[in-house]
């Protein structure tokens, strides 16, 4: 691949990046969230194409348009949500799209020789009749290596392989990609994993806001220097001031062993009135479900929450909602906004009981006046407040979303990904109103996936791995390597 | 608000332009005023049960049940009727709550499956068509259990005393201010909404969509109560055989017509009412023209699909625009 580019609307998601890869080579990606290599692999399986650059196998410049094309030239995927038709068996999940008949009727018997050489070639012995969704991640990942082998793959990309594995099934996947690489076949192996990387990968390519910044043998690539390459220099300086938590503060919230296997296994904390507390960590490490459940939006299996030294007993949204939390959702789209409704009709949902008169009927004029004033406050941009939410831009949107927490008057406020997909304005907005907001009293709590909003937006750092806080910094302490290395495990 | 007026003003002109075509083709007699009362009239039931259809389909539900309820409805209230020793107005007002009642229960029961498994609500209504069809047959023994008592004659037929307003005329009209106000104007009505347009969004917000579900399907089996009542009333008998299978069709049909998504999160009372009355017109007019009434069915079904067609169309319009 050189010299691939891609824009988003408002993104520039990869500029001039170039990545080779060798027969019988393991070549590690890695980055940040966000830094661009799943832009850039589904550039390679064809299932988004790129504005620059050009991609050559064997030599020969080939055009990718579609993931049909990827797979004809012997390029295989193998995402972290598996490809799987749950219901089948092994079996028909590898000869899928490709059963051998003779002629009208499947033929079983060849189906089954041709999964159990291929399984062969590959050394895994697992059930072949067995409903693929009764196997373990583990199995299942075997299933979907040996499928995209089976279709003749001499490229295979390999996204977070082990982000799910026992170590055990680690080594196993391990001898596997060995057997491979003995094959010939060429490897892109994505993970967060620093540690793995010595053992499996033979080269290492860092990542970050969509370039290469440098590409190593692994051998000679330590983990913290991968670290470095990958956190860079940045420039903080477009956070606002946080004013500084007042010592006496009390706390607002306290969260008290907090479980829901498998993604939250015991987490403990604090926040006090007036300070945000940021949730550092990589996707997967279950910040989102850390504060789902504290919203009530899934019921934790056990754990205690206050708030303001009253145990609360939280076991939907709506009590979530009545013991003062707000909880601003990381997919606005799907869980924060109706889009067919208009921005009136979405401010006013969660609070409604606010605008019902006394004949039960809604109070309409109330609802706009009240809309209009958080339109103003807000600075959303909308033609009026009967404007369908639908048709604002995604910061207008997380505005909406806000306008329809603020007017709760919650203790807690929930911020999941508060500036995921909007542009730099509006996110200095949404900071600024996160001051505003601990500065009225409330406690914040924010899971973000970009570091430097972590680290310039949050007067305590909690960095989250496993479903359990592995780590905690003060504002003061943390620095972007620390973070990143509690959050990958490299720190031993 | 103001697109909602837009709406509603648009739909009145193709009404009464389709009302003047069939009227010229029909040498005036179409509009005769007895004539514009009786497509009013017949449109009734349909209307009534497409009210309660109407809220189910806007939290992306179906009803299927609600033509068995109408037969099982109205054979409960006659057996009630009949042996209760009530007389005259409490037997009047015993007999109807009797008959919501029942088909409130069925809506409950319809309701349980889908909110407490999330099932689909296809499947549960299906079933409940059956129950309903089948326990209809085991009361009534398979035959129309005539109504005794002569209190049920204002109820269902006839005009409204001092007037020509025909009964079930009145019986639409309170259905339909009541259901309107209850969906553009109440918080339950903004949560009906709210579930059909994004149900995660919603219980996000603090609603409690289990609840919501199950009113929709209570409402939609006690317009399927109502409507049993007033056919009850008509034919002063309760029969296992009112409902022929055609009826939860057509209900469904005028609230795709009246612009209602099946996807649920849009759609409008007025809307259904429109759709029933277009299904209305439509009807009468091809019984005035003494067109075939198997070519009636095929028409009829044409304009369904033309309906939605041309809404889709509008609505792509004016996304690009």
């Amino acid at each position: 691949m050189r010299g691939i580019g891609k824009t988003f609307p408002g993104v520039r998601a990869l500029d001039d990046v170039s990545l080779d890869l060798q027969a019988g080579e393991v070549h590690a990606l890695v980055g940040e969230n966000g830094a661009g290599k799943s832009t850039l692999m589904k550039i390679l399986a064809g299932a988004l194409t790129a504005d620059a650059g050009e991609i050559a196998i064997d030599g020969k410049t080939v055009t990718i348009d579609s993931p049909r094309t990827a797979e004809n030239l012997g390029i295989g995927m193998i995402y972290q949500e598996f490809n799987l038709v749950p219901a089948l068996n092994a079996v028909d999940n590898i000869v899928l799209g490709n059963e051998p008949t003779n002629r009208v009727l499947l033929d079983e018997r060849a189906a089954r020789k041709r999964a159990e050489a291929a399984f062969a070639k590959l050394g895994i012995t697992l059930p072949l009749t067995v409903e693929t969704s009764r196997l373990s991640v583990a199995q299942q990942q075997m299933i979907e290596i040996t499928k995209v082998l089976s279709r003749s793959a001499r490229i295979i990309v390999m996204d977070e392989p082990t982000a799910a594995l026992t170590d055990r099934e680690i080594t196993k996947l391990f001898e596997v990609i060995r057997t491979l690489k003995a094959g010939g076949a060429g490897l892109v192996y994505i993970s967060h994993r620093l540690e793995e990387l010595p053992d499996i990968a033979d080269r290492v390519t860092v990542l970050r806001d969509g370039r290469v910044i440098e590409t190593r043998a692994a051998k000679d690539f330590p983990a913290d220097e991968i670290i470095r390459a990958m956190v860079g220099r940045r420039l903080e300086s477009h956070f606002p001031e946080l004013p500084p938590v007042a010592p006496d503060a009390p706390a607002v919230l306290t969260v008290r062993d907090l479980q829901r296997p498998p993604a939250v296994n015991g987490v403990s904390f604090q926040v006090r009135r007036g300070e945000i507390v940021g949730l550092a960590g990589l996707v997967g490490a279950g910040r989102t479900e850390i504060v789902r459940a504290i919203a009530g939006a899934d019921v934790p299996k056990n754990g205690t929450i206050e708030v303001q030294d009253r145990v609360m007993h939280i076991r939907s949204p709506r009590d979530g909602i009545a013991g003062g939390f707000a909880f601003i959702t990381e997919d606005r789209k799907a869980q924060g906004l109706v889009l067919g409704m208009t921005v009136r009709e979405n401010v006013t949902l969660a609070h409604l009981q606010q605008f019902v008169q006394r004949d039960q009927l809604i109070d309409r004029r109330k609802e706009e006046e009240t809309t209009r004033e958080y339109i103003k406050q807000l600075d959303i941009r909308t033609p009026s407040s009967e404007q369908l939410v639908r048709n604002l831009s995604g910061g207008n949107q997380q505005k909406v979303v806000l306008a329809k927490w603020l007017l709760g008057n919650a203790k807690v406020f929930l911020f999941d990904e508060p500036t995921r997909g909007i542009d730099v304005g509006a996110k200095a907005e949404i900071y600024n109103l996160m001051i505003q907001l601990a500065s009225g009293g409330a406690g914040i709590v924010m899971v973000s996936s970009e570091l430097p909003e972590v680290l310039g937006m949050a007067h305590r750092i909690l960095v989250i791995r496993g479903g359990k806080i592995v780590q905690e910094f003060d504002r003061a302490q943390a620095t972007p390597d620390a973070v990143i290395a509690a959050a990958t495990g490299a720190a031993a | 608000m103001r697109t909602y007026w837009l709406r509603v003003g648009a739909a009145v002109l193709v009404l009464v332009a389709v009302a003047l075509v069939i009227n010229v083709a029909a040498h005036g007699s179409f509009l005769q005023s007895g004539n514009v009362v009786r497509v009013l009239r017949q449109i009734t039931y349909n209307f009534i049960m497409g009210v309660g259809e109407t809220f189910v389909i806007i939290t992306a539900g179906i009803d299927l049940s609600i033509g068995s309820l109408i037969s099982l409805t109205g054979v409960v209230m006659a057996l009630f009727a009949n042996a209760t020793g009530l007389h005259g107005f409490p037997l009047i007002v015993a007999t109807l709550f009797v008959g919501l009642v029942v088909g409130g229960a069925a809506g409950f029961v319809n309701a349980v499956p889908v909110v407490k498994l999330n099932l689909p609500p296809f499947i549960t209504t299906l079933a409940m068509m059956q129950i309903a069809l089948g326990l209809s047959y085991i009361l009534s023994g398979g035959q129309p259990v005539p109504v005794q008592s002569t209190d049920f004659q204002h109820t269902g037929y006839g005009s409204f005393p001092g007037t020509n307003i025909p009964v079930p005329v009145i019986w639409m009209v309170v259905v339909l201010v009541i259901s309107s106000v209850l969906l553009m104007r109440t918080r339950f009505g903004r949560y009906v909404f709210a579930i059909g347009g994004n149900e995660e969004a919603a219980r996000l917000a603090g609603i409690s969509v289990g609840r919501v579900k199950t009113a929709v399907y209570v409402i939609s089996g006690m317009c399927a109560g109502t409507v049993g009542f007033l056919y009850m009333s008509l034919f002063s008998s309760g029969s296992p055989q009112t409902a022929t299978g055609n009826e939860m069709l057509n209900a469904i049909a005028a609230v795709v017509v009246g612009g209602t998504s099946l996807m649920g999160g849009r759609g409008a009372i007025i809307g259904t009412f429109f759709g029933a009355l277009l299904i209305g017109f439509l009807d009468n007019a091809m019984n005035l023209l003494q067109i075939n009434s198997y070519l009636q069915w095929v028409v009829l079904g044409v304009v369904i699909l033309l309906a939605v067609v041309l809404e889709e169309l509008r609505k792509r319009y004016f996304r690009r625009a």
